[in-house]
């Protein structure tokens, strides 16, 4: 019976597979290369605080960011079965208007980062409402209908601040972009878990998922049965924009100070590719949030590991290019149905352990 | 060989999972003839002609051709095409940015470079011969749709074409064009092409073919001479009489006075202005040829297309339904005709598939728990046969007919008031028909008012106790009591002095 159990878990989530194959392996290759790479110390920061540190640490913080994008990604992929491309843009704006607000009046203090964040959150969800509206109600392909912003996104940002690029020097940004005092964990990724816990409440208390999952699936039959598909789309874009919101925060906090042309630059291809590598089809339907988050991590590491192995910054992508042909071909259709019919003959050929397993 | 015969299919058969689409079927077709093809949905049309144009290979038979020696066998277009076999589809297939010309010779052309004077003047001299309104140089898409389907006509023609298929070619023109097509037709029919023709309209057969072959269930009912077969006939033979062992249901008791549905004067997108009601534990059904507008009718009840007007009362008191969620909190329930495209969500699961409408009702904000969706899953899983390896297998994977049980779950788990179940037997096996036939009576018996539409007047007989008739989309009359017979109904559908 247990063994039952189990196999069905890993049919209901085959997908998560390449991900976490991904991670170990970069996992077993590390520890092979420098057996200390995961040791995690606690060492002094600059304000005398006690904090975690080490490679595990850093690629859990590093990939924060795209983490959070790459959850509100899965939703309007799910969906709309396309796309956003202005997530970094976006990010600029909301970062922009982060900081223009905390400039605006006299000292920092918790309420000042509170309406600025409510206000950035506001700014991008407005903007995230533009890009649904184009992709639900004029049925503009994803990709293109976000092209609009992904261009102009970031002359937007540079409007905000009327071209500088302030720097905000508070210890609550600090807290936000690098550590609380107090708390040996990085803010980042203790926003990450905050997200994901809000999504996984936003799923667990309405039926969302559900309706995006019906919509992405099949949008006619879904209206049919009494769901307002735009809407929905819509909803998906929205919460996207909250995700640009967050992720521009923490860019902004960890350095205390908004570049809107530098800010999570091309992170909008990263956050995508956290989407597929998760196991989940960018044709749109069904989907794992968890999936997209391991996709995240894994692309991160594979980022760290490098860094690690001196590779030079600019040759960092064409290695990332190789791990990344690697891990979307073996996630690939083709592939998939190859191993399907190996597992069957496996299976089928050794029918006597399959009996003993199931015994 | 016959020297009239161009093309003579034997015993053909196709197989697709769980469905036999051909059973051993003959086709004849004579040198400059027009022979009509006809069929209910599902009777098999579309598979014959897919086997004789190469997009389906066939299981057995054999097709012969005037000219060829032996039996042909046809595993692609291209084969079709080289046999002297060319098809124009429902749809126009042709560019509507390029010019007509081009249109007629794209693709045709061996050599590599395009000698566009000769082209041009060959295509004038085609359209001139052929009597087509168009200019070479003139783009496609500025020409009428009759035009374009003319010129598609012209371009299989032009390509050593001994069978011209005409699949639905005439759907989407209006009455004048329809008789420019005809003409055109008449013309090929003269020089010696052999045309099959594919419609489901009644009258267009009568006026221009001479020949009708009959298919139902994926066999062949006969071949007609037109003048042989009046039109009351053809209409009897489409959709003939059903097996035996389905009459012994028996029909309820009379439905109650009070009406829980009516609406006057309702109209949407795709349907004209109807006035239409149903009492509280009536069965009603609409009944008509394909196209008649029966599904339309019943789409603008749900308010599934954009309702243009109309009055609705729901239980005495008016009511505004233009989406399918206002139907759905008045406790109207539809079972769509397009099972595949408009019913199941393909990737989800039995059981979110099952609770859905209900989830939908309940609101975004109150979601059904694992927990008691297994357990209505369970519940309606086991009330209605349904056979599935479990609740979490995606409905995909699902016979046609139990896709069709789990949607028929999804609805009746609302306790829907009425009910509106569109063609929910069309490619069902016997015993799953029969099982769904009871269950309409005896949920009318319950009370709940059901809409009931069917291909198979039978089935509709057998169930429905008023049935409205639809022609052209308008309805042209309404049966009750003593006029529900077989005979009566075909009249009506058939229409005309018969």
């Amino acid at each position: 019976m247990k063994t039952k159990k189990t196999s069905r878990f890993f049919a209901n989530n085959s997908a998560l597979l390449i991900p976490l194959i991904a991670i170990l392996l970069l996992v077993i290759f590390n520890l092979f290369r420098d057996p200390g790479f995961f040791s995690v110390s606690i060492a002094a920061n600059n304000n005398g605080d006690p904090v975690l540190q080490g490679n595990l640490i850093s690629i859990l913080n590093g990939a924060s960011e795209l983490a959070i994008l790459s959850m509100g990604m899965t939703l309007v992929t799910a969906a709309s079965g396309g796309q956003d491309i202005s997530v970094g843009a976006l990010a600029a704006i909301a970062g922009s208007v982060f900081v223009k607000v905390l400039k605006g009046g006299g000292a920092i203090t918790g309420s000042t980062v509170l309406l600025a964040v409510l206000a950035c959150c506001a700014v991008a969800m407005l903007f995230g409402a533009f890009n649904g509206s184009l992709v639900a109600f004029f049925r503009i392909q994803p990709m293109i209908a976000t092209l609009i912003l992904f261009t102009c996104g970031r002359s937007i940002a540079y409007w905000i601040n009327g071209g500088a690029t302030p720097t905000v020097t508070s210890g609550i940004i600090d807290g936000i972009g690098s550590f609380i005092p107090g708390i040996p964990i990085p803010t980042p990724i203790l926003i990450v878990i905050f997200m994901g816990i809000l999504f996984a409440l936003l799923f667990r208390f309405t039926t969302l998922g559900l309706y995006i999952q019906a919509v992405g699936i099949n949008q006619g039959a879904a209206r049919l049965n009494g769901i307002n598909a735009v809407g929905m789309k819509l909803l998906a874009f929205v919460l996207l924009g909250v995700c640009c919101a967050v992720a521009g925060v923490i860019g902004v906090s960890r350095l205390s100070l908004i570049n809107h042309e530098t800010l999570l630059i091309n992170i909008e291809m990263d956050a995508i590719l956290a989407v597929a590598i998760g196991g989940n089809s960018l044709g749109g339907g069904k989907f794992k949030l968890i999936g997209s988050i391991l996709g995240a991590y894994a692309i991160q590491a594979l980022t760290t590991t490098l860094y690690a192995m001196k590779v030079s910054s600019t040759d960092v992508k064409a290695y990332k290019a190789v791990v990344i042909i690697i891990l979307v071909v073996l996630g690939s259709p083709v592939v998939k149905e190859a191993m399907d019919r190996l597992w069957k003959k496996l299976r089928t050929s050794h029918p006597k352990d399959a009996g003993k397993e199931a015994a | 060989m016959q020297d009239d015969i161009v093309l003579t299919m034997r015993g053909i058969c196709k197989n697709f999972p769980n469905v036999k689409a051909l059973k051993s079927v003959d086709f004849t077709l004579r040198k400059g003839t027009i022979h009509a093809l006809m069929g209910e949905n599902g009777a098999g049309k579309s598979t014959l002609i897919k086997v004789l144009t190469g997009v389906y290979t066939m299981d057995e038979g054999e097709i012969r051709i005037d000219g060829i020696e032996g039996p042909v066998s046809i595993r692609s277009p291209q084969d079709a095409q080289n046999c002297g076999i060319s098809t124009v589809y429902q749809e126009i297939t042709l560019c509507p940015n390029l010019t007509v010309a081009e249109n007629m010779f794209i693709g045709r052309t061996k050599k590599k470079s395009v000698n566009w004077k000769a082209m041009e003047k060959r295509a004038g001299e085609l359209l001139e011969n052929l009597g087509i309104p168009a200019r070479p140089r003139q783009q496609l898409g500025s020409c009428s749709l009759a035009v374009q389907q003319m010129v598609a006509i012209a371009r299989a023609v032009d390509t050593e074409c001994k069978v011209l298929i005409l699949d639905e070619p005439t759907s989407s023109l209006d009455d004048k064009e329809v008789e420019m097509l005809f003409r055109l037709m008449r013309e090929l029919k003269s020089r010696g092409v052999g045309i099959i023709f594919v419609t489901h309209f009644l009258e267009q057969v009568y006026a221009v073919s001479d020949s009708i072959t009959v298919l139902r269930n994926g066999e062949l009912v006969g071949e007609y001479d037109v003048k042989e077969l009046p039109q009351v006939k053809l209409v009897e033979k489409m959709i003939g009489k059903d097996l035996e062992d389905l009459s012994v249901i028996k029909k309820g008791a009379a439905a109650s006075q009070e009406n829980y549905y009516e609406a006057k004067g309702l109209s949407s997108s795709a349907a004209r202005p109807f006035d239409f009601r149903i009492a509280k534990g009536e069965v009603n059904g609409f009944t008509g040829l394909l196209g008649s507008g029966r599904s339309e009718s019943v789409r603008a009840i749900f308010g599934a297309d954009q309702v243009t007007g109309g009055k609705v009362t729901v239980d005495g008191k008016p009511a505004k339904i233009t989406k399918p969620l206002h139907a759905m909190k008045h406790g109207i329930g539809y079972l769509p005709e397009n099972r595949r495209g408009d019913g199941i969500i393909a990737d989800l699961s039995v059981r979110d598939n099952i609770i859905l409408a209900l989830q939908v009702i309940q609101g975004m904000g109150r979601p059904i728990s694992r927990a008691k969706a297994e357990a209505f899953a369970d519940e309606y899983i086991k009330a209605l046969d349904i056979k599935t390896a479990s609740t979490d297998t995606p409905i995909k994977f699902l016979s046609g007919g139990n896709q069709q049980k789990v949607i028929l779950a999804r609805w009746l788990l609302t306790h829907p008031k009425y009910l509106i179940l569109d063609e929910p037997t069309r490619g069902i096996d016997v015993g799953t028909k029969t099982e769904i036939q009871k269950l309409v009576l005896k949920l009318a018996e319950e009370g709940m008012s059901i809409t009931f539409i069917s291909s198979e007047i039978e089935e509709m007989l057998r169930t429905c106790s008023r049935l409205i008739v639809m022609r052209d989309r308008n309805i042209v009359g309404e049966l009750t009591g003593e006029s529900l017979t077989q005979e009566k109904v075909m009249r009506t559908i058939a229409g005309g002095g018969d």
